[in-house]
């Protein structure tokens, strides 16, 4: 017996060892680039080129929160470009062609995503299809959609004020879409780690048939988390109009794939039951940082891809690793 | 591999007369510093069945991994045939004859018979598959085993019997002398059970040897001409017969006497807490039962593997849809949707497969007590990590389990998997509790705890209803047992009338 003893002690402290490697694994990648960048480019440690950053990855981290919950739940949304660009026309037609009041039409462009979000959860939960079937079948809609919208055409003209969301520094510091996108992070990793229907998500995506015989409802759970994805993907569209000071049908062209890296890189799993907002949010800088640092360096946008393509390689099969070790 | 000299030890186990076709000397695996199997020698005989008895963790895997090739151990030596005998990769045991025929399937189900059998392997005349000669030869083997069904059938649409007696093909095609059978009638009924001892009779008349792993006892004195016995990794016994009483066995393998198995129960009230009425399946899989249980009350529900059982409990539980018939606990007829209906009526399940339907294996013990209690544990709709953890602890405490709440449910034994199940049940305070084979690939010592766990749910007034394929588990724990056949209620015997032969009367009925 005093065997069994000396099996568990040394067995649990490796755990709560990888436990910590885990955690810190993407943080610490993001620290290393970091100072790899403030060695080799004079501009890219300050104050500006910080917020420059935070500016660039504002709507990849809004789309990365609505992603990680659906990873969580071991599901995929491909969609989340395509009905980024369908909501960003849905509001620029109301707001210049049916002659909407911007905020109103804000509010259409983000129920436009929300209602494809939940076309894509009732397909997976009602119709049964594989998510992955499901949102490529809307991303292809929505993309269609975007571009019969106006024939392909971008509109613009919007009003000063609506740019200036994503331009002007509150106090020097934020604008209103950085802003958002760290409030909405906020509450997002709350409601994950704190609330009964965040941790229900992870019972979800461990086990599906486990979380129905332990009383929670999947398909409802399913369709809600699709559709905040939707919605979320709407905000983004609001957020990156206002960047661009139109709406492209055009816009957000694969996307949905930079999202997908950013979650995994912050540690989540495709296989589901696993994902946090802080990881994702560690994995949308990583993407922001190499963007940006690399830029600084002059590094063409071609080797940029390549580089990028590499780090998700690197930073998934550290994580593989480790979870093997244990 | 470091080599040991040959040398005889107090553990080794000598075969019969006969031709000693495997001989295992001193072998020892340690993964890391811990040791899994110690010193371990015996040898097998031609033509002869050796049972392989153990608790769960006592290295009946370790071992017949490391003969089956998938494991190397870390000393010792075999010699097969006469001839020294180290495999480093199962297809080296298998060129040398031997094969590990594993308690899950590891088929694939949407290739036919043949496709299966010769996987890897295909025969191929002129650059094409070979299919005629394919079937034919799985034929043969299918016929050489009695069984009769094309070889052109999917593998999916087989019964789980079926399937592992494609596995024995697929081994006997490869020329095996010598087959390890884990588990082989865990999933299987009576019947499936004496065709499965038949086929192995015949091969052993052909000369072909077996190592027969399994949980039930009562099967080794009907199939096992010796018997071994491993715990915590080193052969503590080997009886020369296998004719050895049940008791004498289980004492080897757990290392101190079971008096008792069963524990006493209360007579229960006479206060119906679940009433069953006429209750039909909406998929065919059970008709027009109808029983009911009191509080303090353990029903049984007995039966062939098909019989219905699982899918009746699970209806009730609200896990599959019903057609017809009420459920009603304490007097309310309540209605069965989805599973979360049947929990706020005061219904729990602890369901048949706890690995696919019971655990989330790769979340902490704590998130999977948690899962589904959160109103119990806070009121808020608000809960914090350390909340989550007194809660498990608690539950860890209640049922004895032995493991922290941030360790992972994946690490624990079955036996203490089975009841972070249950207690995850329990701390919904239920009024009716149904446990799906609770004790299914759970070690023996283990399972007294469990039985000691259902005792106590009934002696705090709870309804229970416990499905068992193991007839002496439900007779020996339940108040009556419910006998199901082909759907349907076959009768409910209890006191005197519950004997074996009874329930096995109406269970083939």
């Amino acid at each position: 017996m005093s065997e069994i003893t000396g099996q568990t002690a040394p067995k649990s402290g490796f755990i709560s060892m990888s436990f910590v490697k885990k955690m810190s694994g993407p943080l610490v990648g993001l620290i290393l680039l970091c100072i790899f960048f403030s060695v080799t480019s004079e501009y890219f440690l300050s104050a500006r080129n910080g917020l420059n950053i935070l500016d660039q990855v504002t709507v990849l981290g809004i789309l990365a929160i609505g992603m990680t919950l659906v990873i969580v739940i071991g599901g995929i949304d491909l969609s989340v470009g395509s009905v980024l660009a369908f909501s960003m026309m849905m509001m620029g037609v109301m707001e210049r062609q049916m002659g909407l009041p911007l905020g109103l039409a804000i509010v259409v462009g983000i129920l436009t995503g929300a209602a494809c979000g939940l076309a894509s959860g009732l397909l997976i939960t009602v119709a049964k299809l594989p998510a992955f079937i499901a949102t490529l079948a809307v991303m292809s809609v929505t993309r269609g959609l975007a571009n019969i919208l106006t024939e392909g055409k971008q509109i613009v003209g919007y009003p000063e004020w609506f740019t200036s969301l994503a331009t002007v520094r509150q106090f020097g510091f934020l604008s209103m879409t950085v802003a958002t996108f760290i409030v909405l992070a906020v509450i997002a990793a709350i409601i994950l780690k704190f609330r009964p229907a965040g941790r229900n998500l992870f019972a979800i995506g461990g086990n599906p048939e486990v979380a129905r015989l332990a009383g929670i409802n999947v398909n409802l759970n399913t369709c809600v988390v699709y559709a905040l994805s939707g919605a979320l993907a709407g905000l983004a569209a609001v957020a990156f109009a206002a960047r661009l000071d139109s709406s492209q049908p055009s816009a957000g062209l694969g996307y949905e794939l930079d999202t997908i890296a950013a979650v995994v890189i912050g540690g989540a799993s495709l296989s589901g039951g696993v994902g946090s907002i802080s990881g994702t949010v560690i994995g949308v800088f990583i993407i922001g940082v190499l963007r940006n640092g690399l830029n600084l360096l002059g590094v063409s946008p071609f080797v940029q891809q390549v580089l990028i393509g590499i780090v998700i390689a690197a930073a998934v099969t550290f994580d593989t690793l480790g979870r093997r070790r244990r | 591999m470091p080599m040991q000299p040959d040398r005889q030890t107090e553990n080794q186990a000598s075969g019969q007369a006969g031709e000693v076709i495997l001989s295992v000397r001193n072998v020892s695996k340690a993964y890391g510093k811990i040791t899994v199997l110690k010193n371990v020698s015996f040898d097998i005989s031609k033509g002869e069945v050796v049972a392989l008895l153990g608790e769960n963790g006592a290295g009946k895997s370790t071992l017949s991994s490391i003969i089956a090739g998938l494991a190397i151990p870390t000393e010792g030596q075999m010699q097969w045939q006469g001839k020294p005998y180290a495999p480093v990769s199962p297809s080296d045991a298998l060129a040398a004859g031997l094969g590990l025929i594993h308690q899950e399937m590891r088929l694939l189900p949407e290739l036919s018979i043949a496709e299966n059998i010769f996987v890897g392997r295909l025969p191929v005349r002129s650059g094409r598959i070979d299919n005629l000669e394919m079937y034919r030869r799985a034929e043969e083997q299918l016929k050489r085993l009695g069984l009769n069904v094309s070889p052109a059938t999917k593998v999916k649409y087989l019964r789980v019997a079926a399937q592992q007696q494609v596995e024995i093909a697929k081994a006997l095609t490869l020329n095996a002398r010598f087959l390890i059978l884990d588990e082989p009638t865990a999933a299987l009924g009576g019947e499936e059970t004496d065709r499965l001892f038949e086929q192995i009779e015949r091969l052993k008349r052909e000369g072909v040897s077996f190592i027969y792993i399994s949980h039930r006892l009562e099967e080794i004195a009907r199939i096992a001409d010796r018997v071994i016995v491993l715990r915590d990794g080193e052969l503590v016994a080997n009886f020369d017969s296998a004719k050895v009483p049940v008791p004498e066995l289980v004492e080897a393998m757990v290392g101190r006497q079971l008096d008792r198995i069963f524990p006493h129960l209360p007579a229960p009230t006479h206060k119906p807490l679940i009433e069953v009425k006429n209750l039909s399946s909406a998929e065919g899989d059970f008709h027009d039962v109808s029983f009911s249980v009191s509080a303090g009350e353990v029903m049984g529900i007995a039966g062939i593997i098909g019989a219905g059982r699982t899918e009746l409990v699970r209806a009730i539980a609200g896990a599959d849809p019903v057609n017809g018939g009420s459920v009603s606990v304490d007097g309310q007829v309540i209605v069965l949707k989805s599973p979360a209906d049947a929990m706020a009526a005061g219904i729990a399940l602890v369901p048949e497969d706890r690995k696919l339907q019971g655990l989330v294996l790769d979340h902490t013990i704590g998130n999977n007590i948690a899962l589904g209690n959160y109103p119990r544990i806070t009121p808020r709709n608000w809960v914090t990590p350390s909340e989550i953890r007194s809660f498990a602890t608690t539950a860890i405490k209640r049922f004895g389990i032995k493991g922290g709440p941030d360790q992972r449910a994946s690490e624990l034994s079955g036996g203490n998997q089975q009841k972070i199940v249950i207690a995850r049940a329990i701390s919904a305070g239920p009024k009716v509790v149904i446990l799906d084979e609770p004790t299914r690939g759970i070690d023996v010592g283990a399972r007294s705890a469990i039985y000691d766990v259902i005792a106590e749910l009934a002696k705090q007034g709870m309804a229970v209803i416990v499905v068992s394929s193991d007839l002496d588990e439900v007779l020996g724990l339940s108040h009556k047992v419910l006998v199901m056949a082909r759907g349907r209620n076959q009768g409910i015997l209890s006191g005197a009338e519950a004997t074996r032969h009874a329930v096995m009367e109406r269970a083939t009925a």
